[in-house]
């Protein structure tokens, strides 16, 4: 600054202020400040005359600095900083100082106004070492991406474009749909999981401003907010979708069968497959890794049976490059692999089986139309246990957290059992019974009376296989009695991780996981939907355990975070932010590790990007050089605040509040 | 009153979305508490530097009080545990130039612990009191300017690795 002008305004707020400190005194103490030109007092500054007041003061005695002292910044730090822009000051010069909240409101008697003039003395001196600032602007990217075609996806993609913005759905298996698409029935209304899921699916495919990767992954993200270029790789299908017609000869022709993953392993696909009938898009995928060998080519019997042709055994994986404004990550969850549960036999004995498993058995679309057949012979199982928080809230062994949706799936499934063995009996063995959501405990509390399900409070102890019996023993803690059930079919409730890869997805995004690999949210209270990347939102099961409404409605709200993104005219943020000294730093590091938001990238110097900066500061207190520092809060402007509120008074004896 | 008539000053860094906002409230809840701190608004308790308080110590300051957010609520995700470091360093190095470690004190207020804010203030009020006055020039008689000089650098050096 260059001879400071600073005008002092002090705010009686009625009462408020005046009331408890003596605004006079305040105002003449603050006349004798250096650098003051100007202090007066009103009744109310935030009223019009009182904003007028200061405009006019800025132009009648040049101001070239303002400290309004009157309530928290938070109340009209804003309303004057645009009083003075009218006047022709640079809003960044003025500056609040709290003498109600922080003071009279506290403290009474000569104390108040003792601490209430140091408060004002201490933000004179920032004004002093204030710069004039413009927010910094750039233009963006007008697509968006997202990420993983589960319901989330699907949501967020659908509210972007009909926004009217472009979307670029990226998904890696062949067809969107997620693990929506292998349920039975949904709690607690118990719909068709396919009847409700599958018209989004087609709304998607032919939504005009939506394209649609399947078998698509992300290769390479440069860039940052707003600007990112992507490169994507599209997986050769070797099936041409716009001749196949879905005659379905191609599988018929193959040799090849290996374990549905869609079913669960519990049917056969050929290496030529759809993964289900209403996948989108619509068309088949040859699995290269299954087929007997594209090159050389050791069989064609696919091909040959092609009467539309739409078979290219030469077709090539593609690489896509877009510019992006905005992205949605929605890459969803998977459960707790088999091999790790040994203790329940899981993996080991047939007939213990996982949540999804049991869904493609009780699917009408499953392997065996809805009917309940357990695996090792195909029987109706008569008896049936099912084990809650498999993996989940199991520090020791597994994952400490709770999987959330269990509880209800768990109650679904006895449910649907009872509905279709109505002659069978279900325990279900839990910890605590979780059913918070609408309707939840109602669906709970209908499954044990109305179905009678036994509900048994305790865990299993040991799982093991005894003739065509799987035994289950555990302990009834409500009843401290020793439990043995002779089942013939036992379903694990295993823990939600995330999806495979996303550890690697996040590194190429610039954004966190958490211990579990769970994406990460900027704030886990007020920016749950945001990444702590600036312009990378979240959704879905992908950034914890969540259901199918809990889904959707944040697919939906990363779609408004991303629509706000991307119809800006122009992305608009804070001038307050760390900045660097090209001539004191010395490029070591140490800053950019602090950084929350990888804002900082250190080569011949130190680098703030200033669109990724939110201004903590963190990186100039580590800054062993002094080269950093934070724009309108440099070191020598907290010093001097420092001093001022420490100054040495005649007056000053402090008495009692 | 206190009976020594000793009034300590005390400086507080406060960040703006948690400590900062839990006084605001004390405030709004018309929360008495005794006038010794002169608040200073912060973005984060991970902007603060640990060389401030040894400068705010050297001017007369006879603590100073650090709020931040509570460990994970940190607005800026991470900037509190930072904080935490830095002044467990800190209290380390007062200790070894024979100033208390009570006289620089980190805190957690959120936005909404108003009472939380207006007793912390009490009790460090109280402490500081009791403690008696902090006489300036860190750990030397001789060249009190100069050895603050090399303690604030020494600080630096063990800190910014925190
Ligand atoms: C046994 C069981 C029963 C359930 N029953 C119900 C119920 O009745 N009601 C209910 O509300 N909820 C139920 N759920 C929960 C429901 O499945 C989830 O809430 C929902 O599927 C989450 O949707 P999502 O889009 O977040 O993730 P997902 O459905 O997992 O979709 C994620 C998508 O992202 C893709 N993907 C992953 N990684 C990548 C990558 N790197 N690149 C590109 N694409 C990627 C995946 O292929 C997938 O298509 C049940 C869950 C289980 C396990
Ligand atoms: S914002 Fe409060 S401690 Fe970081």
């Amino acid at each position: 600054m260059a001879q400071p002008r600073i005008g002092v305004f002090v705010c009686h707020c009625g009462r408020n202020i005046a009331g408890t400190v003596d605004v006079e005194h305040v105002t003449e103490r603050a006349a004798e400040i250096p650098g003051v030109v100007l202090a007066t007092h009103y009744d109310y500054m935030c009223s019009d005359p009182g904003q007028d007041l200061v405009a006019r003061s800025i132009k009648e005695h040049r101001l070239n600095g303002v400290v309004v002292a009157a309530c928290s910044p938070g109340m009209h730090e804003d309303t004057f900083r645009e009083a003075a822009r009218s006047a022709g000051l640079n809003p960044y010069l003025v500056e609040m100082a709290n003498i109600r909240e922080q003071c009279s409101w506290v403290h009474q008697g000569p104390a108040a106004t003792d601490k209430a003039s140091r408060i004002l003395a201490t933000v004179v001196e920032k004004v002093k070492g204030n710069l004039p600032l413009e927010p910094s602007t750039m233009d963006h990217a007008n697509k968006c991406l997202v990420i993983g075609g589960g319901v989330a996806g699907i949501q967020a993609a659908l509210d972007v474009a009909n926004a009217g913005f472009e979307v670029l759905l990226v998904e890696r298996s062949p067809s969107i749909g997620g693990r929506m698409a292998q349920l039975s029935e949904t709690f607690p209304t118990l719909d068709c999981s396919q009847c409700i899921l599958t018209p989004k699916m087609v709304e998607v495919d032919r939504h005009p401003n939506i394209r649609i990767l399947a078998n698509s992954e992300l290769e390479e993200v440069t860039g940052f907010l707003g600007n990112w270029r992507v490169r994507i790789r599209k997986r050769a299908t070797y099936v041409d979708p716009e001749k196949c017609n879905l005659c379905g000869d191609c599988v018929g022709a193959c040799p090849v069968r290996v374990p549905s993953a869609f079913d669960e392993g519990l049917s056969e696909r050929a290496a030529i497959h759809i993964p289900f009938p209403q996948a989108i898009p619509s068309s088949y995928t040859l699995d290269k890794e299954t087929c007997l060998g594209l090159t050389p080519l050791r069989c064609s019997e696919c091909r040959d049976a092609c009467e539309a042709g739409a078979i290219d055994y030469d077709m090539q994986d593609e690489f896509l490059e877009e510019d992006i404004g905005a992205i949605i990550v929605a890459t969803g969850y998977e459960l707790l692999p088999k091999e790790r549960m040994a203790e329940y036999g899981y993996g080991e004995i047939p007939d213990v089986i996982d949540g999804l498993e049991f869904e493609r058995m009780v699917s009408a679309s499953g392997p065996t139309q809805g009917e309940l057949r357990r695996p090792s012979d195909g029987r109706v199982p008569k008896e049936i246990v099912f084990i809650q928080c498999s993996g989940s809230r199991d520090p020791e062994l597994y994952k400490p957290y709770c999987s959330k949706i269990c509880c209800m799936y768990t109650a679904k499934h006895a449910l649907l059992y009872r509905h279709t063995v109505p002659d069978g009996k279900a325990y279900v063995f839990y910890i605590d019974v979780r059913a918070g959501g609408k309707d939840y405990e109602e669906f709970v509390q209908r499954a044990m009376e109305e179905d009678r399900i036994l509900y048994l409070r305790g865990k299993v102890a040991k799982v093991f296989q005894q003739g065509d019996k799987v035994m289950v023993w555990g302990v009834d803690t409500l009843t401290d009695r020793r439990v043995e059930v002779a089942a013939d079919l036992v379903v694990l409730a295993q823990a939600m991780v995330p999806s495979a890869g996303v550890a690697e997805l996040a590194r190429k995004l610039r954004v966190s996981v958490d211990e579990h690999a769970f994406l990460k949210e900027a704030h886990p209270k007020l920016r749950p939907l945001e990444a702590l990347a600036a312009g990378v939102f979240l959704a879905g099961a992908a950034q914890g355990p969540k259901d199918i409404p809990e889904s959707v409605a944040q697919g939906s709200g990363a779609a408004v975070k991303a629509v706000m993104l991307l119809s800006a005219p122009e992305l608009i943020h804070s001038p307050e932010v760390a900045e660097v000294d090209e001539l004191l730093c010395s490029a070591c590091g140490i800053c950019s590790p602090q950084c929350p938001y990888e804002a900082i990238t250190v080569e011949d110097t130190a680098e703030v990007n200033e669109m990724l900066c939110e201004g903590c500061g963190t990186c100039v207190a580590a800054c062993p050089s002094g080269a950093m520092s934070l724009r309108n809060l440099a070191d020598s402007q907290v010093l001097a605040m420092l001093r001022a509120a420490l100054e040495e008074r005649e007056e000053a004896e402090v008495s009692g509040g | 009153m206190a009976e020594n008539g000793f009034e300590p000053r005390i400086a507080a860094l406060l960040c703006r979305w948690c400590a900062y906002a839990g006084a605001d409230l004390a405030g709004t809840s018309r929360l008495s508490y005794p006038p010794n701190m002169i608040p200073i608004r912060v973005p984060c308790s991970g902007r603060v530097e640990p060389s401030w308080v040894i400068e705010a110590l050297n001017a007369g300051a006879d603590a100073v009080l650090i709020g931040g957010c509570h460990p994970g609520d940190c607005h800026y995700v991470s900037g509190n545990y930072k904080a935490r470091r830095r002044v467990a360093l800190l209290r380390r190095v007062l200790g070894e130039l024979g100033v208390d470690p009570a006289r620089v004190r980190l805190e957690w207020v959120s936005a909404s612990e108003g009472a939380k804010f207006a007793r912390v203030m009490r009790d460090y009020v109280e402490e500081i009191r009791a403690l008696g006055p902090h006489e300036g020039g860190l750990g030397s008689s001789t060249a009190p300017e100069a050895v603050a000089e090399s303690v604030v650098e020494a600080v630096e050096q063990v800190v910014q690795h925190g």
